[in-house]
């Protein structure tokens, strides 16, 4: 079919429809590496800005490190570019079963295997592990890249209320005669930045004889005593059966992502996973600089200790300043503004501040809960948080919103 | 039936806090709306069959006969009566 006037205008219409809708995405280019600071010309052809970013998940700021830059470039001298493989093919090199090694010690599990992305890892497992007589029992807020990987599965489906383990008991109590029973759940949610009650998920798991799943993308490095995750901060590191994470986050910000847990599971997702069978193996750059990350984290956990200081500074000094914001521990501080209009206007005058954050709003949130994300770094520093907490102030002041609380700032701006 | 079933849907599937806002009778879209997810259908179609006293066959439990109350009272009754 030839790409005829009328294929075109109907796209032309899609894309129409997605700016009318306040929802067009665009791109800020970036002329510096991913730091605390970044250059960033926004929009196309501006000059260059300098400003603090506050929206990366470069929690643990070794996306540019000095050590994990020359151990990709090693990796690169001495393993290559790339593999134009499979991994099953002749895609599979040393580092490549190290990484997975280091992983499996890492997260406390027993095997692990790499996939391009974490995105790979949750689009893949579900189908290799379970069939038309299982359950999966998901957290009705994880992430959408569980929810697509639940969908290619064949086993049945359902979903708790977020968080609420009397909804996720009913669950397993209603699905006790499927064959096996798998609950789901992120460790951290990207974007309330809670973390899941694993301790009471495992404690419903034994009693209904369920496995459980949680992906710790936004948590591994960091939550946790030595930064393992959200089954370390909850004690149940031996108790959770398939952990999903990737590399793209405090791990290096690179690329990749894994499936880690019980042996079998991941041996099942070398034989059937889609994503790993046929897609390219991860570069050797990038696995030989997420081997001297998990080297670094091991060593020391100064990295994860930072940022926990960071965080408590940064949601003391957003609360003492009168902004409303979701409560919890995780280096993800959503400053609630719950109008979607609201959100983009002082994300944008926040930015002429030097302060980089971006809006969410519906559909990427529920409705009536648009907001800033905010997200923290080791590689911030207290004087560069004081700077931005000034800026958020004198935002926020212009808007008339500090002090606020949730009720005042939707009569003021609706939701 | 409606009521028991408004009420089902209010308990299961809507946040009392966030949710308080949204107005629910038996012509509002459930499915389309994203009040109920494709996810958590089966949880409603097991309290019918339980309740109901009825067998509703997956073929035509979709997405569509289960977007209003109305629409799902439609294939409830269908089968009951068959």
């Amino acid at each position: 079919m030839a790409y005829s006037e009328s294929v075109r205008n109907a796209y032309q219409e899609d894309l129409k429809s997605i700016r009318d809708a306040g929802l067009y995405k665009e791109e800020r280019y970036i002329h510096s590496p991913q730091s605390a600071c970044i250059k960033v010309e926004f929009p196309s052809g501006s000059e260059l800005k300098e400003v603090i970013n506050l929206c990366a998940n470069n929690y643990l700021g070794l996306s540019s490190h000095p050590e994990v830059v020359a151990a990709a470039h090693r990796g690169l001298d001495d393993r290559g570019f790339g593999l134009s493989s499979v991994r099953f093919i002749c895609g599979t090199q040393d580092v490549h079963r190290e990484l997975e090694n280091a992983l499996s010690t890492f997260l406390g599990t027993e095997d692990t295997i790499l996939f391009p992305s974490c995105l790979d890892a949750n689009a893949g497992v579900f189908e290799a592990v379970l069939g038309p007589d299982d359950v999966i029992i998901s957290d009705r807020l994880v992430h959408a890249s569980i929810v697509d990987g639940i969908r290619l599965s064949k086993a049945m489906t359902d979903t708790y209320k977020h968080a609420n383990m009397d909804h996720l008991e009913q669950k397993l109590q209603m699905h006790q005669d499927r064959g096996k029973r798998l609950i789901v759940t992120d460790g951290v949610f990207s974007m309330d930045g809670d973390l899941a009650p694993l301790d009471r998920i495992c404690e419903l798991a034994e009693q209904y004889d369920a496995m459980v799943f949680t992906d710790e993308s936004h948590s591994s490095g960091f939550i946790g005593k030595t930064g393992r995750g959200v089954h370390e901060h909850f004690g149940v590191m031996d108790k959770i059966d398939i952990v999903t994470t990737t590399l793209g986050k405090a791990l290096g910000g690179a690329a990749g992502g894994c499936v880690s847990g019980r042996k079998e599971i991941v041996e099942l997702c070398r034989q059937r996973a889609r994503p790993y069978l046929f897609s390219n193996t991860m570069a050797p750059p990038l696995v030989c600089g997420a081997l001297k990350v998990l080297e670094m984290l091991t060593a020391s956990t100064e990295r994860r200790d930072k940022l926990e200081e960071n965080t408590k500074f940064w949601r003391n000094g957003l609360l003492e300043a009168g902004f409303v914001i979701k409560k919890g521990d995780s280096p993800i501080v959503p400053v609630m503004l719950f109008n979607a209009k609201l959100s983009q206007d002082i994300a944008r005058d926040l930015y002429a501040e030097g302060i980089y954050v971006v809006g969410f709003f519906f559909p990427v949130v529920p409705k009536g809960q648009a907001r800033i994300r905010t997200q923290l770094s080791a590689a911030h520093d207290i004087p560069m948080l004081e700077g931005a907490l000034e800026a958020f102030k004198k935002v926020g002041d212009k808007y008339g919103i500090l002090g606020l609380d949730k009720k005042a700032i939707i009569a003021k701006y609706g939701n | 039936m409606k009521e028991m079933i408004l009420e089902y849907i209010r308990n299961e599937y809507l946040d009392d806090e966030d949710d308080e806002d949204i107005e629910l009778n038996e012509t509002t879209p459930l499915i389309s709306s994203g009040i109920v997810d494709s996810f958590s259908m089966v949880s409603l179609k097991r309290f019918l069959e339980k309740k109901c006293n009825v067998s509703l066959p997956d073929d035509e439990a979709t997405p569509e006969a289960f977007n209003t109350v109305n629409s799902i009272l439609t294939l409830v009754q269908k089968h009951q009566k068959g």
